[in-house]
């Protein structure tokens, strides 16, 4: 952050702790912000034009290199999609396993956001790893790492491996692990349930700023289950659509500071989608320890300040550990492991709750089952407007701070999203200028 | 390996990690490694790790490791920079060491793939192709994989460490499946399987998880892929089918380029 001629610029030319290659350029005049942009540098990937011409049922190989911390998300839209067209039902097994393998990405996922990207924000480190540094904080550090393998454990077990697993397909899984296989891991779930529970404490005690704008949350909704696979599209604005819907409502913009390509809702709004929103739209459909955690913070929710986010992703953690541990106990394997169908022709689209928020994918594939047309809206490309818009609402409060400190919290509320920039690019660069 | 004086005036190897086109999974590795993360953070000076740390600090560095492919001019000058700021440079990844998927843009006309993503392609900046580091600068070990094995990645910076030379294998995915005890996939099912042309590494996963290996780790050494298309094509692929097969995540990685290039020829 530069400070000249009574200009004041917040300029970070390459945000840290988020995945992927973005800035931010903020430039304001008095107390008026002149200029402020999220830009996405992250080179495009062209996902959406190779993805032409390949089969079907490379899809979930492919969109899983889009992320290299959220790949299940980028699979399971894609598997779901691509068994619309076909018309595969799966089993009640194969669901259930499919919840568990989602369950395994939220720890890992979560786990690495609160304490390597997140935490050392509201404390006041550069990283975990100064953290780690500190005899208190130690402890924290490697609860959080445990927390995260215990994750990563369970991905690799069902999945063969953490980053892009090999086994989920369309239809099921080319290989569905043992009772044993999952029994094994048993102990360290009942261990992290319990650190995840503490985690929810230990996030509730961290010094939010004063923020809450008003402004729409989107999740999806599940009758009877917290949403992960499955649900309508839901808003705390009144929206309620199925997925077939999604690009009625949800329109995209490519504006020309990035890479990225933006979401907004079809008034022209932003909006927000991942742990918070669903937290704040599912609160009935939590487990019930998750539910005492929450409780047991005292902070009320629905909840509309970003900062929260820390503790939303924590209390789904716990939702996550919870019904992790009822799978296991009930684990019926399923056989076959898959369910496979001949190609049609045809369009189905998706959308499933990667840990940063809603995943939609759109296939369109010949008789052959070749791939014709797709559109991919990673959950980064969907919260980018609302990063913007939560900017421009909290800029007027930290202009009174050092300039340092004030370029640290606008680049901490970026980190509330942990944009997934390489997701997005579709996607951000921190720049303010005063003045 | 040479090394800097630490803050403390402690002599630690300074150690940087840089990304490219890529989907930060290969960098991911290495927070992955949580038993190990505490230790190698204390072994070395972790300079430069933007996905970890918001503490930037400047070259030059003992160590680079470099994820992800060249993919615009930036880059493309970026990475001399790298090279010229490092002691020993380490390409981690498909993208890093083959150009990665995105390089499957390299078979096409890259306006095409802007305007069928990009509402406003005049906002785009990119090359025409998505290369390897190797291909811009020298690489001092390249680390395949899409994603890298962390225990191998914490085997070249352990190596590097005390100063002995990187041990991976140069064999075939094939050695890993008799090592592990799996039936031939391939043999026993008739799914087609890129494990006899691919370099091992990954302990072989995929035929262990009943589905044939697709090529995440790029070629071995001295493969023979037109061997292998033409048992794929005996086993009844089509030259459609064996193209998309070798053009994966190391498509651009020559043998597989040029098994790919020919079946292409071959279904026009």
């Amino acid at each position: 952050m530069t400070s000249e001629n009574g200009q004041k610029r917040i300029k970070v030319d390459y945000m840290a702790r988020v995945e992927g290659e973005g800035a931010l350029d903020i430039i304001i005049e008095g107390d008026e912000i002149k200029h402020l942009e999220l830009n996405i540098f992250e080179p495009p990937r062209f996902f959406e034009a190779f993805l032409r011409g390949r089969d079907y049922w490379e899809a979930p190989d492919i969109t899983a290199r889009i992320c290299g911390i959220c790949p299940v998300a980028y699979q399971m839209s894609s598997v779901h999609a691509m068994e619309k067209i076909l018309e595969i039902e799966i089993t009640p097994e194969i669901r259930r396993l499919r919840r568990l393998l989602y369950c395994a990405e939220w720890i890992e996922s979560h786990a690495l956001h609160i304490f390597l990207l997140h935490a050392p924000d509201f404390l006041g480190y550069e990283s975990a790893i100064s953290m780690a540094a500190v005899p208190a904080l130690l402890p924290t550090v490697e609860m959080g790492l445990r927390m995260k393998k215990i994750g990563n454990d369970l991905l690799a077990t069902i999945g063969g491996r953490e980053v892009h697993p090999v086994t989920p397909t369309v239809g099921g899984f080319y290989r569905a692990p043992t009772l044993k296989e999952l029994q094994a891991l048993k102990e360290d779930f009942e261990w992290g349930l319990e650190a995840a529970i503490s985690t929810v404490a230990w996030t509730a005690t961290l010094d939010f700023p004063d923020f809450a704008p008003d402004y729409e949350v989107v999740s999806l909704s599940h009758p009877d289950e917290y949403p992960m696979n499955e649900g309508r599209v839901v808003s705390n604005k009144g929206l309620d659509i199925p997925v077939e819907e999604f690009e009625q409502y949800f329109l995209t913009e490519h504006v020309a500071h990035s890479n990225a390509v933006q979401v907004h809702r079809d008034h022209g709004g932003s909006y927000q989608t991942g742990p918070l929103a669903r937290v704040n739209l599912n609160l009935d459909k939590l487990s019930p320890q998750a539910q005492k955690a929450m409780q047991d913070t005292g902070i009320e929710f629905p909840n509309n300040n970003p900062f929260i986010s820390i503790v939303s992703r924590s209390i789904e953690v716990v939702h996550a550990f919870e019904e992790a541990l009822e799978i296991i106990d009930s684990y019926e394997r399923p056989v076959p492991s898959r369910i496979t169908a001949v190609p049609q022709a045809g369009v189905g689209c998706h959308i499933t709750e990667a840990p940063r928020g809603m995943c939609y994918h759109r296939y369109r594939i010949d008789d052959q089952g070749i791939i014709q047309d797709v559109r991919i809206d990673a959950p980064t490309a969907q919260n980018l407007r609302r990063m913007e818009d939560d900017l421009r609402a909290f800029v007027p409060q930290v202009l009174d701070l050092p300039l340092e400190d004030a370029t640290w919290r606008c680049e901490q509320l970026v980190r509330n999203y942990d944009p997934c920039i390489s997701c997005a690019t579709h996607f951000l660069k921190l720049n303010i200028q005063r003045r | 390996m040479s090394k800097t004086d630490g803050a403390n005036g402690q002599s630690k190897p300074r150690l940087a990690v840089f990304k490219f086109a890529s989907c930060d999974g290969c960098q991911l590795s290495l927070l992955d490694a949580e038993d190990y993360l505490l230790a190698v953070a204390g072994a070395v000076e972790i300079a430069y790790f933007v996905e970890a740390r918001r503490q930037t600090l400047p070259g030059p560095y003992d160590v680079a490791l470099v994820e992800g492919s060249i993919s615009n001019e930036e880059q493309a000058e970026q990475i001399q920079e790298i090279r010229r700021q490092s002691s020993f440079l380490i390409a981690i990844g498909a993208c890093a060491t083959a150009g990665g998927i995105q390089a499957l843009r390299n078979w096409q006309d890259v306006d095409d793939y802007i305007n069928i993503v990009y509402a406003n392609p005049s906002y785009i900046d990119t090359l025409a192709t998505s290369t390897p580091i190797s291909d811009h600068v020298a690489v001092d070990f390249e680390l395949r994989g899409c994603p890298i094995n962390k225990y191998q990645l914490l085997d070249v910076v352990t190596s590097l460490l005390i100063g002995r030379q990187p041990r991976v294998p140069t064999y075939s995915v094939c050695v890993e499946c008799k090592r592990r005890g799996t039936t031939c996939i391939m043999v026993a099912q008739g799914v087609p399987c890129l494990g006899p042309v691919t370099q091992a590494g990954c302990d072989a996963i995929c035929p262990a998880y009943n589905r044939g290996c697709y090529g995440c780790y790029g070629p071995m050494e001295a493969p023979n892929g037109a061997a292998l298309a033409q048992q794929l094509e005996s086993m009844g692929s089509s030259p459609d089918q064996i193209v998309r097969l070798f053009r994966g995540f190391n498509g651009y990685a020559e043998p597989f380029k040029a098994t790919s290039d020919e079946y292409e020829e071959m279904g026009r």
